[in-house]
């Protein structure tokens, strides 16, 4: 069932993503501009791997170029040990059924002017995955899959909630039965209640279906939640990786550091101390010349070795974009 | 009511008067609609419904109204309501096919612009902006007159000059749709363009499309008709509204209703397309947000 | 519980919305006194009401639709819901100030931030040309946004939506209000940038002694910002308590629902 397994293995993991670069060049008035630098990391099959950022980090445009909805400027992406980066357009489609999207918005991300059932009826006629008599049925499954009433399937999206139409848009990303999703943001439109039951959404999903998700926020605490391993994006660039253990006991990047230290905590007291400390000020992140000596003291314009440091088994930190 | 305020935001709009619009609105596209019925149904029944034959002449002429010619007779004692119902035919076939095939060229060059982007639209802009330039009549005459005033050039003459604006109608929606995140979330399932372009962005923009579509076929006609008073319509002896006026325009003070019929007619079906236009946006709430 | 001296003060306040398409009632019956320098927090999700409250307060309406009110909100001695509308006009903005969720669109996108500043001062202040240029500047400072004098010249595109959402907090605080209502004022902003507005609305309050609102769904954001918390549901405050309390022992289901909901960093998760 699965493309390409053969060739891999099943140890190998179901993502893997090397140097992953983003140019967009220069326009009339706006420099050439380096949205994604040497991004790289692997998805095992049935794993979360968390990917957090400030906006404008290049999170979302790593959740695209991964998905090849994004030129790409260097690298490679592999899902089953498949070359995507070099596809021809025809077959990158046929792949697609592999890898799906869900997005932030759930308001915009469904065709207003089509029906539940229209909107899941899609990916199905797309990828010709059931015969045209078997519509209706899968999609009362995929409502069922998402906990929806496949009552609801000829009614519009604007007879939703946020939450139920998030359902939806899930429920397309699985009609064609995925390995891998990249999820991006799909909480932070929603309140926490709603948050939350998205989130054990997704879980069960993973259990039930052994996706990968790829999984994309803004915010430390909600990743903590979802995934078992982490990492953290500044400017393009992943600065801090490992698993959410690692991460979180010990955060080693300054810009990790600053994203535990803005994140609210739900005691009045200590957080009164913590909003009277000076802010965080990302400002203060230079990026360091790769011809000086870093802040692990190595100068990797000599040593030619990539400016990256492994800080315990698994857990690696980049030394740009930290005082020396 | 002792504590109670009524209150509305963004004082520009009155709540009241913003209720009434979806009514307003209805009324005006019914309007519209029974108008076009009108229109379309003596156009298309002429042959039937014309009391006489358009082009028999008769020694009475210039004759006012009796109960035989209803709008009396023209010059050479035609019947002029039989030639008004006649004439509708030619003067309404060069504009719905005129503004059918500009829709169409609309659609095409609108869609490439707007959803390809990049060169290809530097291009068609560029070239499109160049007609755009002109005046419509005066291209329109230039055109004709190089061509010859014959139907289909007519025809195509319309039709080359309203393809920018329609170009433009189609394009503007385009770009803001295709950015919109179910157009990313189709691609990203692996639909092809052709899917993505057909299914999720062209439904988007129909709306101001029809608008726009009616808003044309009210110029149109009134392009179309200005044409032939000039001579540049199609040849006599079939009539055409622009054509009567032309003939008639002497004789003005002899038989007044030889003008004032073919004029009523003018204005009757360019008023049929505005009040279409305005109903159909107001109902299809084109404008404002979704 | 009640402040000694409120500055506001709303009693049995009811909001129904009519619609094209619908009536609602968004606001069935609340209570609550702000007292002269006191913050509060609204908390709860979306439709419980908190954002039309603070619109019935400055006597807002969603755009398309009007708003029937009921009910009694007193501001410093002055019964609003009543007055007309050019006196309403002068509450707005230089007694009551708002600062919104969405900076993008708060914004004239045309107009340099400094000239819609200058503008407002004027206007309620009638500080002329350069004076009100020196305020602009001043205050533009004042909200931490670096080089002052020349962002004034900038367009609101040119800002990030941080340092937008203190341009909209120094025209709220341009005629200094009273009471600042922040309606989800860090809801589209990073976490980081969140931390940054929040510390911000913190020490002007603190300086200038001012009452603040401050509505939002995420526990997290009232936590160190304010004294009292009300939490609503269902167009009604079901909980009422001090900050302290509600997080130490929150009564009602809903609230502890709301809490339990919101993802720590301190508790792990189930995440394969």
């Amino acid at each position: 069932m699965i493309m390409g397994a053969s060739q891999t293995g099943d140890d190998s993991p179901l993502v893997e993503v090397r140097d992953l670069t983003v140019t967009f060049p220069a326009r009339s008035r706006h420099p050439a501009f380096t949205a994604l630098n040497g991004v790289t990391f692997d998805i095992a099959r049935g794993e979360t791997l968390g990917l957090v950022g400030q906006s404008g980090s290049g999170k979302t445009t790593t959740g695209r170029a991964v998905l090849q909805l994004q030129k790409i400027s260097r690298g490679s992406v592999k899902l089953h040990g498949r070359e995507l980066t070099a596809m021809r357009a025809d077959e990158l489609r046929r792949m697609r059924r592999h890898m799906q999207f869900v997005l932030q918005n759930p308001y915009s991300s469904l065709h207003p002017r089509m029906t539940i059932a229209q909107t899941l009826t899609e990916p199905l006629i797309v990828h010709q995955a059931v015969t045209p008599a078997r519509y209706r049925e899968r999609v009362a499954e995929l409502l069922e899959l998402v906990s929806m009433d496949p009552a609801i399937m000829d009614r519009y999206p604007h007879e939703f909630s946020g939450g139920q139409r998030q359902r939806i848009v899930i429920a397309r990303a699985l009609a064609v039965n995925p390995d891998f999703v990249v999820c991006d943001e799909p909480v932070s439109a929603l309140d926490v209640r709603t948050q939350a039951q998205i989130v054990s959404l997704l879980h069960s999903l993973q259990e039930k279906l052994k996706l990968s998700y790829l999984f994309i926020a803004h915010d430390l605490a909600i990743v903590h939640e979802v995934c078992r391993k982490v990492a953290v994006m500044y400017r393009g660039e992943i600065v801090e990786k490992g698993s959410v253990s690692q991460v979180y006991d010990n955060p080693t990047h300054p810009y990790t550091q600053m994203l535990f230290d803005s994140a609210p905590v739900l005691d009045p007291s200590l957080q009164r101390q913590r909003l009277r400390m000076p802010p965080p000020e990302p400002a203060t992140l230079a990026a360091g010349h790769p011809d000086s000596a870093c802040a692990f003291g190595e100068i990797h314009a000599v040593s030619s070795t990539p400016a990256w440091h492994e800080v315990a088994p698994g857990h690696g930190v980049s030394c740009r974009y930290r005082p020396a | 009511m002792s504590d109670a305020a009524i209150f509305s935001l963004a004082g520009a709009e009155p709540a009241p008067r913003r209720r009434l619009r979806p009514t307003a609105g209805r009324l005006l596209l019914g309007l519209g609609l029974v108008m076009l019925t009108i229109l379309v149904l003596i156009t298309l029944l002429a042959p039937l419904v014309a009391p006489f034959d358009p082009s028999a002449t008769s020694p009475q002429s210039l004759e006012g109204s009796s109960s035989q010619h209803w709008l009396g007779t023209d010059a050479i004692g035609r019947d002029v309501l039989s030639r008004i119902i006649v004439g509708g035919r030619t003067t309404l076939f060069i504009t719905f096919t005129a503004v059918s095939l500009a829709l169409l060229a609309g659609l095409v060059l609108g869609l490439l612009s707007g959803y390809v982007g990049g060169w290809v639209d530097e291009v068609i802009m560029r070239i499109l902006d160049v007609i755009f330039a002109f005046p419509v009549f005066l291209l329109a005459i230039a055109v004709v007159a190089a061509l010859g005033p014959t139907v289909p050039n007519l025809i195509l003459t319309i039709a080359i000059v309203y393809t920018p604006a329609m170009s433009r109608v189609v394009r503007g929606p385009v770009l803001s749709v295709k950015k919109w995140d179910h157009v990313e979330a189709a691609r990203s399932i692996g639909m092809s363009e052709w899917r993505i372009v057909t299914r999720h962005v062209l439904p988007m923009v129909v709306s101001p499309i029809v608008v726009a579509t009616s808003l044309t076929l009210a110029q149109t006609i009134f392009t179309v008709t200005a044409l032939s008073f000039l001579g540049l319509g199609p040849p006599p002896p079939d009539p055409n509204w622009g054509g009567m006026l032309a003939d008639a325009r002497q004789f003005m003070e002899l038989a007044p209703l030889t003008v004032v019929g073919p004029a009523a007619a003018i204005v009757f079906a360019t008023l049929t397309f505005i009040v279409l236009a305005n109903g159909l946006r107001e109902v299809l709430d084109v404008g404002s947000e979704r | 519980m009640t402040a000694s001296d409120p500055i506001l003060s709303v009693r049995d306040l009811t909001a129904r919305i009519v619609s094209r398409k619908q009536i609602v009632d968004a606001v069935k019956g609340v209570s609550f006194d702000i007292a002269r320098g006191e913050a509060v927090g609204f908390v709860g999700e979306s439709g419980c009401g908190k954002s039309v409250t603070a619109r019935a307060i400055m006597r807002l309406a969603p755009e398309g639709t009007r708003v029937e009110l009921g009910g009694s909100v007193h501001f410093d001695g002055q019964e609003l819901l009543p007055m007309s509308e050019a006196a309403m006009r002068d509450v707005r903005g230089r007694r009551i100030a708002m600062v919104f969720q969405d900076p993008m669109t708060s914004l004239n996108p045309v107009i340099t931030v400094g000239a819609q500043i200058d503008d407002i001062l004027r206007r309620h202040t009638g500080l002329s040309g350069r004076a009100a240029r020196a305020r602009t500047v001043e205050l533009l400072d004042q909200v931490g946004i670096p080089a002052p004098a020349q962002r004034a010249d900038d367009y609101p595109h040119q800002f990030s939506g941080g340092m937008r959402q203190r341009v909209l907090i120094a025209i709220a605080i341009s005629c200094d209000p009273d009471l600042l209502i922040a309606d989800e004022p860090t809801t589209a902003l990073d976490v980081t940038v969140q931390a940054q507005i929040l510390r911000l609305l913190l020490r002007l309050r603190e300086e200038r002694g001012m009452s603040l609102m401050l509505i939002t769904h995420d526990f997290g954001v009232v936590a160190g910002m304010v004294e009292r918390v009300n939490v609503m549901y269902g167009g009604r405050i079901v909980e009422a308590a001090s900050v302290d309390d509600i997080f130490r022992a929150p009564t009602h289901d809903y609230t502890r629902a709301l809490l339990a909901a919101v993802p720590r960093l301190d508790r792990h998760g189930v995440a394969p």
